[in-house]
């Protein structure tokens, strides 16, 4: 076995997965990495195909919410697809159906990978995630029916959280459980992370969703919620992604691991107080949006902690995101993270949301979080963790470059022009001088930019998928090694590290 | 002893307790009693069931139902209120509505800058009926195409300018549920308060 990194001066140092770790380990790394592989299958299997499926669901309503922005009469007669319900079903199924399920998927495997044991209970695990589709489905078309809550970030008939907490709940169980049988001692920072979402996500849910609010409490409550779904659930997930992979494929131990100790705690502490800065300037009570926009500034702490671990690690070995899908799909998540939270951090300056506050500014900066941030992670994930699962190879190179650069565009193309557009907007609306019809008009071509990045994101999204089903068909040639968008020179991919021995010797590393 | 794990769940609960309590239960108790502002009513029949349709039709992701006070924002300026928000503004709001989007203006007081029916049945129909250049969706479920009878046109026939008309020989009625939803938009006014509002702009 290859030893990734050379030089460690601490064994906490190690990502768990690496090799050189020296808890007791029952069997040589390549045979437990396989049994361990072998146990999360399934579960990590159903949990990502239906998350890629609710991909497409909620690619659809992007793109007709986009296009209906600008072109309002299209599609103008038939009432389940008004923009009004074709919106929350985006959000919804990209939320509650993509992210959270893939994550989920990609939670089960990390667990199994960094606590060296085999995941328990999959059936419990196939049947949450059976559970989890009939809540997006039964929320889904309910949306669609007209049933909506209203409650932004909930608007699923209630009937699907009934569904979609207690699936959680088995997750959690199962995952509880496999904590119990772990063989290591130490638990690395991914574990942190997946551990206390696991926690937050169900608690954050009942709390929202509880009917004991109304008024002013109800909107703070409701955006207390929908930001801590983003910092408490999709981030720690997304984190804990990038803290495996980005050493792993690297091969070297994250730059210091005591600083994320602090990022961990400090995220725990300062990101679940920051939601109410939605509500600047509205009629909460002031001290509430003032609590909330100094917690949003504290945040600048654990993204400093995270980008400096995440970045020192990666920028070691930057040219590898030459050759590995993995590693250019999550350092691009990681460098958005830092982006889109460092301007979360700034933003909510009372004179800067002046402009900004009620535009699209807004939807440039959660597209940032949840797309080049969390997606592109997950997206990086599942190009690691598919052939481990699947014991087989992705199709086509080409095809993965395909996915990146259309979806790195696309998003970046969104993420500038909405946030042009959307101060454009701000600044127009600030001056009760401009007719609202010439806001309207003005911001019309950015909207338009929106829905080609839409459309060059949707190529990459069926790319993806249509890659994803061949992989676990097993199609095309049997593969002879890992998939890189060029050759890597010889040795730079040890076997411990991004790379896997051929499948034909049927160690998947 | 506690095992790590323990420490670890022990401490990310008590963040979250921490912050809910303050942001969410503090506010309730603090707002508990307040009173409702002047001219705020609980809805009641038609106006209920044009709320549900607000919120069927989501309105609210295009709509925000908040003004700002003076000197932030131009929202007074724009004649969207004669004073920022309150919240006895909202004591009957339930689920609360206040949006956070303006991709159109706010409605908090629509009631007082735009109390014609037939201009919103036929903006509700379509807007560029009304508002060209809108990117307003239309809402023609909201509404029946009923044939012109010998008497002429129906006493509650929506004007409309003839691009958007249905042709000849027929015209366009609201239905109950676009007179519910113009009742509820009926109840969104303002009214100034005796004290001014205290403007949350001020730091
Ligand atoms: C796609 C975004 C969008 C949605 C959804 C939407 N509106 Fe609008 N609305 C606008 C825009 C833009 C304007 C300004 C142009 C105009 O008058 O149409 C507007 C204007 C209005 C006005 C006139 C405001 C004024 O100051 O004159 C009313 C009333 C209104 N909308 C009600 C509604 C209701 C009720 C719904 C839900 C059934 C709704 N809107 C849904 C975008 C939207
Ligand atoms: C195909 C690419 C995408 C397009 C074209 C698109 C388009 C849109 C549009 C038009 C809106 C409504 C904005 C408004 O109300 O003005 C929206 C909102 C939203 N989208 Fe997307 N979207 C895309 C991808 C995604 C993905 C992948 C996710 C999540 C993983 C996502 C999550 C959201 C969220 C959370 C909102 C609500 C934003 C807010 O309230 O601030 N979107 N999107």
């Amino acid at each position: 076995m290859s030893q990734p990194a050379p030089s460690l001066t601490t064994t906490e140092a190690v990502p768990l997965g690496s090799p050189s770790l020296s808890d007791a380990v029952p069997v040589d790394a390549a045979s437990w990495r396989r049994r361990v592989d072998a146990s999360a299958r399934l579960p990590v299997l159903a949990y990502v195909l239906s998350g890629v499926v609710w991909l497409l669901v909620g690619t659809v309503f992007a793109l007709l919410a986009s296009f209906k922005l600008h072109e309002a009469d299209w599609l103008g007669e038939t009432a389940a697809l008004t923009f009004g319900r074709v919106r929350p079903a985006h959000l919804a199924t990209m939320i509650y159906g993509w992210l959270s399920m893939v994550d989920v998927g990609i939670m089960i495997w990390l667990w199994g990978r960094l606590l060296k044991t085999e995941v328990r209970h999959p059936w419990v695990l196939l049947a949450s995630c059976a559970l989890w589709n009939v809540g997006m489905v039964v929320g889904t078309v309910g949306l669609l029916a007209g049933f909506s809550t209203g409650v932004e970030w909930v608007e699923m008939p209630v009937a699907a959280f009934f569904c979609i907490v207690p699936a959680l709940g088995l997750v959690a169980f199962a995952l509880l459980s496999s904590l119990g049988r772990r063989r290591v001692r130490h638990l690395y920072i991914s574990v942190w992370y997946l551990g206390a979402c696991m926690l937050w996500t169900p608690i954050l849910l009942v709390a929202v969703l509880l009917p004991i609010y109304s008024g002013v409490p109800h909107a703070t409550v409701n955006w207390w919620f929908a930001h801590n779904i983003l910092g408490l659930w999709l981030t720690p997930v997304g984190l804990a992604a990038a803290y495996y992979f980005i050493p792993k494929v690297v091969g070297r131990p994250v730059y210091s691991y005591h600083l994320s100790y602090l990022g961990f705690w400090t995220l725990a502490l300062f990101y679940n107080w920051a939601g109410v800065h939605h509500l600047v300037g509205g009629p909460p009570p002031q001290w509430l949006v003032t609590v909330s926009i100094v917690f949003s500034v504290m945040m600048i702490i654990p993204v400093l902690v995270v980008a400096v671990n995440h970045h020192m690690t990666a920028f070691a070995r930057i040219r590898r995101v030459l050759y590995s899908p993995t590693l250019r799909f999550v350092v691009f998540g990681a460098m958005s993270y830092t982006v889109v939270s460092l301007q979360g951090a700034l933003m909510p300056f009372r004179s800067l949301m002046e402009v900004t506050h009620f535009t699209h500014h807004t939807i440039a900066h959660s597209h940032l979080g949840v797309y080049a941030f969390a997606t592109m992670v997950a997206f990086g994930s599942v190009y690691y963790l598919l052939p481990r699962v699947t014991g087989w190879e992705w199709a086509s190179r080409r095809l993965i470059a395909l996915h990146f650069w259309t979806t790195g565009l696309g998003i970046g193309m969104y993420v500038v022009g909405l946030t042009v557009g959307g101060i454009q907007q701000g600044l127009l609306m600030n001056d009760a001088s401009v007719p609202f019809l010439d806001v309207v008009i003005a911001t019309k071509p950015w909207l338009w930019s929106r829905s080609i990045a839409g459309v060059l994101i949707t190529v990459g999204h069926l790319t993806f998928a249509w890659l994803v089903w061949q992989i676990v068909r097993h199609r095309g040639p049997a593969p002879d090694g890992p998939v890189y968008f060029r050759p890597p020179p010889t040795g730079l991919f040890g076997r411990g590290d991004g790379g896997r021995a051929p499948v034909a010797d049927s160690s998947l590393l | 002893m506690l095992t790590r794990p323990a420490l670890l769940f022990l401490g990310a609960f008590a963040a979250i307790l921490m912050s809910y309590t303050a942001l969410s239960l503090v506010p309730k108790m603090q707002l508990a009693t307040i009173e409702p502002t002047p001219g705020t009513e609980q809805p009641f029949g038609a106006q209920v069931q044009g709320r549900e349709i607000y919120i069927r039709e989501g309105c609210v992701y295009c709509h925000t139902q908040q003004v700002r006070a003076p000197g932030y924002g131009a929202d007074v300026e724009r004649g969207w209120g004669p004073r920022g928000s309150l919240p006895g503004d909202y004591v009957y709001d339930s689920p609360h509505l206040l949006g956070t989007m303006r991709t159109g203006p706010d409605l908090r007081d629509i009631a007082s800058r735009q109390p014609s029916a037939d201009w919103h049945y036929a903006h509700f129909y379509n807007p560029r009926s009304v508002s060209p250049g809108s990117v307003m969706p239309p809402y023609p479920w909201l509404f029946r195409t009923v044939e012109v009878g010998p008497g002429g046109a129906p006493g509650n026939a929506v004007p409309l300018p003839p691009e958007f008309a249905p042709g000849d020989g027929l015209a366009i009625v609201p239905t109950g549920e676009a007179e519910a939803l113009y009742a509820y938009l009926m109840t969104l006014k303002l009214e100034p308060v005796e004290a001014p509002a205290p403007s949350p702009a001020t730091e």
